[in-house]
């Protein structure tokens, strides 16, 4: 596959990084990519993968455009409002890409469908705003080896770690299993600054970039947190991956996907 | 005795237990926080009975749910 004049010109800030070069572009257009969640997350990072040229990107969820969304879901317009979040983040991707080939899908993951949403993508972005999808999410990309970006943001502060099944620990090593209902708050409850998504939703994106084409180290076995009020970014260490972990260790006691149930507010969010 | 807190040097009395630790930091939702020391993860039914010791490097892991 040749470059078209037009594609040499979109991507030349690329192609002239010597890590990312012809070679890595092209690995960028053949790349594919689901984006869990088309909210505060999963908007920065579709915006900055569309706009790198990621070949497709397929965007799951289930909500329409809420006017309290914009305050910090940037690809979505307030003309927007009503609309299919992944039909308004289709339109924005293809507006700043034409190349992108964007998959859209109008559902909740759940045990039943996740299998089959990621089963063709290369590189899993979780913007999921509760615990039952993260764990699901994880669960799944374990199962079926897919490497997945995890983030969680709230109030001022957010982290992210990437999983690549059998190199690195997954999200359940570090957390057992999801909290109670209610016991910790949601960025509904809680409140999320605006600014917090594109800060960790950028890094995301940055993580399906350098998987794709190979560059740079990933944040596979750290934890990286950012706390905007001390302006203070802290990479923990993270034990290697859990012999006892449930559900990615040799011996797993986990082997079917779980539906945990959504918190109560959230519910009646939708 | 000095010990490491998320990444900050801390003087801590002697025989602190990671118990009382994450009292006196004030951890928010502590009965659901993971805590690592010199990364290797605590199981939450030993932070009464594990005692830190000089130079340890301790981290808390907070469940983050937010992202839409
Ligand atoms: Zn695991």
């Amino acid at each position: 596959m040749a470059f078209t004049n037009e594609q040499l010109e979109r991507y030349s800030r690329h192609i002239i990084l010597k890590e990312i070069g012809a070679k890595g572009q092209k690995k960028l257009l053949n790349g594919k990519v689901l984006i869990i969640g088309a909210g505060g997350l999963g908007a920065p990072a579709a915006l900055y993968l569309a706009a790198a040229g990621v070949g497709t990107i397929g965007i799951v969820d289930a909500d329409v455009v809420d006017l309290s969304n914009l305050q910090r879901q940037v690809i979505h317009t307030t003309n927007d409002i009503g609309k299919r979040k992944v039909e308004s983040a289709r339109e924005t991707m293809n507006a700043i890409n034409p190349d992108v080939k964007v998959n859209t899908y109008h559902e909740f993951v759940a045990s039943d469908n996740i299998m089959d949403l990621i089963k063709d993508y290369d590189f899993i972005l979780d913007g999921t705003d509760n615990f039952p999808a993260k764990f699901l999410i994880n669960d799944a990309c374990v199962m079926a080896k897919k490497p997945l970006s995890h983030a969680g943001i709230i109030r001022f502060k957010g982290q992210l770690t990437t999983i690549i099944p059998g190199e690195g620990p997954c999200y359940r090593c570090i957390f057992k299993n999801p909290p109670p209902k209610d016991a910790v708050p949601t960025c509904k409850q809680a409140g999320v600054i605006g600014a917090m998504g594109g800060v960790i939703g950028s890094l995301q994106a940055m993580e399906a970039v350098k998987y794709l084409t190979g560059v740079g180290d990933l944040l596979v076995g750290y934890l990286l947190t950012y706390d905007a009020l001390k302006m203070e970014f802290h990479k923990i260490k993270l034990p290697a991956r859990g012999e006892g972990c449930a559900v990615c260790s040799d011996h797993p006691t986990i082997t079917e996907l779980i539906d945990y149930e959504q918190p109560a507010c959230e519910l009646k969010a939708h | 005795m000095n010990i490491t807190v998320a990444g900050e040097k801390k003087d801590v009395k002697e025989g602190l237990t990671v118990t009382e630790l994450i009292a006196s930091e004030n951890v928010e939702t502590p009965q659901y926080v993971t805590v690592s020391v010199n990364e290797e993860f605590v199981e939450s039914g030993e932070f009464d009975t594990t005692v830190l010791k000089e130079g340890d490097v301790v981290e808390f892991l907070y469940f983050m749910g937010g992202g839409r």
